[in-house]
């Protein structure tokens, strides 16, 4: 069988299953619009910055101040003094700044941010999501979650479409405690590209070798076929 | 005369905090982490102490000085964090099994309230509203407030007896610079600390070498500095390694 060319990620649908982690990020990254101001959360968000966006001026935002971030760097090549909201060493793009923690999160709360990008453990037909409690633990992390959440102009969210013990984690309502209702509006999992619509989630896209039927089996909420590309 | 500022030692800088002290730790991630200042609090062994941070660490190899450690010290009676768990379920930090078996107090705090909340006690401000967390666990039972047709939350100022931080720079007068991400939350927990410690990565400079438009903490906030000296006697900040999925 021949192989596909090198960086090649678009492959029949008998070799490849869904995204990857970065295929996730690569097909989100789509969505930002050009001149966008864009925060990444820890996880796989970060991966957005990996990823080719073109001629579009996008602005990554780190929670920890770093404005203006790039791809995240190769171990040798890296700055120990700068990493992202997950602490990897990432890159600086012309036009970068770095404020402290009192500006960045005065960036958050006062509407600046275009798109908030964070990973979740589930997310509700609603647009509810929870990324900072598991049921069973006493503490919790949130991190920047809860004042992203509630400030920035839109969330998406990244996950991983089922639990390793294969339960769903897009729900009619959630289970854990949430991090802020009401607010999702696009989801990249493994299987595709969602958008909560109250009842359950429209299929915007599915990843390759995914069927509808697939996709509605492993998802707890009523899956519609509107707007499937 | 000039006051002094400069200290030999990171024990020297912080002999004198006293059980039941409240004391802030800068950093994110590990940029602007004191490692040597935790290592110092590690050995002096304050108890009963009220620990402010982004995290209690823990959740990544190399372990550093952190948090977690003076929890296991047995020096800690609360911390004030936004993690008191780490983001991924399965891992487990130092720190969560004493706070699951209620030997240490936790106040879990979103990042950007911690943040806020220690600008506006260096700030002169005693308590503020926001929109973070409303309608969440966090909020419940706690005071609101409708202004122009949203709901907020009151927050309190966050004042400390100490601050931890590092910096990239510092003059005689106590002036520091910072470089890159190493910045977060340094210059907020040195306006909102009694006493400010600070552990200096380059050689402490005479005043005025820093230019006055590059300083980012003023000397009015900075009491002490230390040097860190060079490896393995000085901790400095070492690359992640990266974990298996």
């Amino acid at each position: 069988m021949d192989r596909p060319p090198a960086g090649a990620r678009t492959m029949s649908s008998t070799e490849t299953k869904g995204w990857d982690r970065q295929q996730m990020a690569d097909r989100l990254a789509r969505e930002f619009q050009d001149g966008w101001i864009v925060n990444l959360g820890v996880g796989i968000p970060t991966l957005c910055s990996n990823t080719d966006i073109g001629d579009r001026d996008i602005l990554y935002h780190a929670e920890n101040g770093v404005i203006g971030y790039g791809p995240v760097l190769p171990a040798g090549q890296e700055d120990l003094h700068l990493v992202n909201a997950g602490g990897q060493n990432v890159s600086l793009n012309p036009g970068a700044a770095i404020v402290h923690h009192a500006d960045s999160f005065g960036i958050i709360r006062s509407g600046r941010i275009d798109v908030t990008v964070m990973g979740a453990y589930e997310v509700s037909a609603g647009g509810d999501f929870a990324n900072w409690k598991v049921g069973s633990a006493k503490g919790g992390g949130i991190g920047g979650a809860m004042d992203l959440a509630a400030c920035a102009r839109r969330v998406f969210i990244i996950l991983e479409h089922n639990t390793r013990k294969g339960e769903p984690r897009l729900l009619r309502h959630c289970t854990l405690p949430v991090t802020a209702r009401g607010v999702v509006t696009l989801v990249a999992t493994n299987l595709g590209l969602f958008a909560p619509n109250g009842d359950g989630f429209a299929v915007r896209e599915l990843a390759p070798g995914i069927s509808f039927e697939e996709a509605r089996a492993k998802t707890g909420a009523p899956l519609t076929e509107e707007g499937r590309a | 005369m000039a006051r002094n500022k400069i200290l030999d030692s990171f024990a020297a800088a912080i002999a004198d905090i006293p059980d039941g002290a409240t004391v802030a730790f800068g950093g994110f991630a590990g940029p602007g982490t004191p490692y040597n200042l935790t290592k110092a609090l590690l050995e002096q062994g304050a108890k009963r102490l009220t620990c402010i941070a982004n995290t209690t660490g823990g959740a990544h190899q190399p372990r550093m000085p952190d948090i977690g450690m003076l929890v296991e010290n047995g020096q800690v009676a609360k911390v004030v964090c936004s993690f008191t768990a780490a983001t991924r379920p399965t891992d487990v930090l130092p720190f969560t099994p004493y706070y699951e078996r209620g030997e240490v107090e936790a106040e879990l705090v979103p990042q950007g309230t911690l943040a806020e909340r220690l600008r506006a006690a260096g700030a002169g401000i005693p308590a503020f509203y926001t929109p973070t967390a409303v309608g969440t666990e966090l909020a419940e039972g706690r005071e609101t407030r409708v202004i122009n047709g949203r709901e907020y939350l009151l927050e309190y100022a966050l004042p400390c007896d100490y601050a931890f931080i590092r910096a990239w720079r510092a003059d005689a007068a106590g002036n520091l610079q910072f470089r890159l991400a190493q910045r977060n939350f340094c210059p907020l927990m040195a306006m909102a600390a009694k006493t400010v410690v600070v552990e200096v990565e380059e050689d402490i400079l005479p005043a005025g070498a820093i230019d006055p438009d590059q300083v980012h903490v003023s000397g009015i906030f900075v009491q002490r500095l230390v040097k860190i000296p060079p490896a393995p006697e000085g901790l400095w900040t070492v690359r992640r390694q990266e974990r298996a999925r």
